[in-house]
């Protein structure tokens, strides 16, 4: 009973943060460029990021210092989580396009 | 046309590095070219049905699909390549004995050249379905000129089978009793880098910590959007800045899979203590 007990708790633990009250922050893709490409958020809570394709191309939303990559269809929005982060500025780019840059800043 | 080249280009890297270290790991195992074949196959077909249900893949999992899918695929192929390396060290010894004598070996039926085929339809899927992606996207939207981006496409498939065929020329050129050795210390690299990558997909779908966003940042010397640092990321899993989670997964996977390897070389060694040096196990 007890590890299984344990095991739950650690679970929630591990989900629980996606189901907070995230801050929500949304960026579009659109003309090959984030809008907007400087994202100021706040730095040590956890972030909603909404990022939308308005655009016919498929999209790569990447970022190496956030290890985060993931495929953003035409016409779709993905949901990227992200932080808490320390203060400091973390470049995100389209893997697909890869002149299409922006930046989260954290304060 | 350059573009389209180019993405194909790195996403066929990928693909093309595991198939070439894997067709010189299978060296001298029969039917292992229609193995290979029929996973790349396998892949190709895979690639396309998951690019046709992408937008399902994604919305699952409350958004969270494409990265439990990612993560999935990944720790399949560490399975599977710890799978084969650990068979490799219990019997490897016998067929490089074979090998050398005949050219082939004759116990091939009982290997787990499946096991490596399944990990080459993985790689073709995984980076395959993002090439169908990319490029359907591109044709939709009507502003691509089809002949340019067809002959992007071929430009960029030719040079990752340049890349792949490359590194297994490099690789057979290794002398016979050697080569089991190097290429089970490849593959041990492989699955250790594949394991972090899926690491860092769990990390994104919010179900493992980072245990540490950053570590280091070797960004200034060896970039991860570099050629140099794409292959390898491929193969030995570099990252410029790796993530806490993804060196604890590193790590444990080379020493899972070295650990089981030894274990069972170590067994299989007092088996057959007569028949000489040990030819695979890179635990030692």
């Amino acid at each position: 009973m007890r590890p299984f007990v344990f095991a739950s708790l650690l679970a929630v633990a591990l989900v629980a943060p996606s189901f907070a009250d995230d801050a929500e922050v949304t960026i579009t893709l659109k003309d090959h460029q984030f809008d907007p490409s400087e994202v100021p958020v706040p730095a040590g809570v956890k972030l909603k990021l909404l990022v939308k394709n308005d655009q016919t191309v498929t999209a790569e939303f990447e970022s190496n210092s956030l290890h985060r990559e993931k495929i953003v269809e035409p016409g779709s929005t993905i949901i990227v989580y992200v932080g808490p982060l320390d203060p400091g500025s973390y470049e995100f780019f389209d893997d697909f396009h890869n002149s299409t840059r922006g930046h989260l800043i954290a304060k | 046309m350059l573009p389209t080249a180019i993405i194909v280009f790195r996403e066929v890297l990928e693909a093309a590095l595991i198939i070439g270290i894997v067709m010189a790991a299978s060296r001298g195992a029969s039917r292992r070219g229609l193995w290979v074949s029929g996973g790349i196959a396998a892949g190709v077909f895979g690639a396309c049905l998951v690019a046709l249900f992408a937008e399902a893949i994604a919305a699952a999992a409350e958004g969270m699909g494409q990265e439990l899918f990612d993560a999935g695929i990944l720790f399949a192929a560490v399975g599977m390549l710890g799978w084969h390396n650990v068979w490799m060290s219990s019997h490897g010894r016998e067929l490089a004995a074979s090998a050398m004598k005949l050219g082939t070996d004759v116990r091939s039926g009982a290997r787990p050249l499946w096991a490596l085929a399944f990990v080459v339809a993985l790689a073709v899927l995984r980076e395959g379905s993002e090439i169908v992606l990319f490029l359907y996207g591109i044709a939709l939207g009507g502003n691509g000129e089809p002949v340019a981006m067809a002959i992007g496409g071929i430009v960029g498939l030719a040079l990752g089978v340049v890349a792949g065929t490359a590194i297994y020329w490099g690789l057979v050129a290794i002398p016979m009793r050697l080569l089991f050795r190097v290429t089970s210390w490849l593959v041990l690299l492989l699955a250790a880098g594949l394991a972090s990558q899926g690491a860092a997909f769990l990390m994104q779908a919010d179900l493992l910590p980072p245990l540490g966003s950053n570590l280091w940042d070797t960004s200034w010397l060896l970039s991860d959007q570099s050629l140099v640092g794409r292959v390898l990321h491929t193969l030995i899993g570099y990252t410029a800045q790796p993530a806490g989670i993804q060196l604890v997964f590193y790590v444990a996977t080379l020493l899972m899979i070295g650990g089981l390897m030894r274990l069972v070389g170590t067994s299989d060694r007092r088996r057959t203590s007569s028949s000489g040096r040990s030819v695979v196990s890179p635990a030692e």
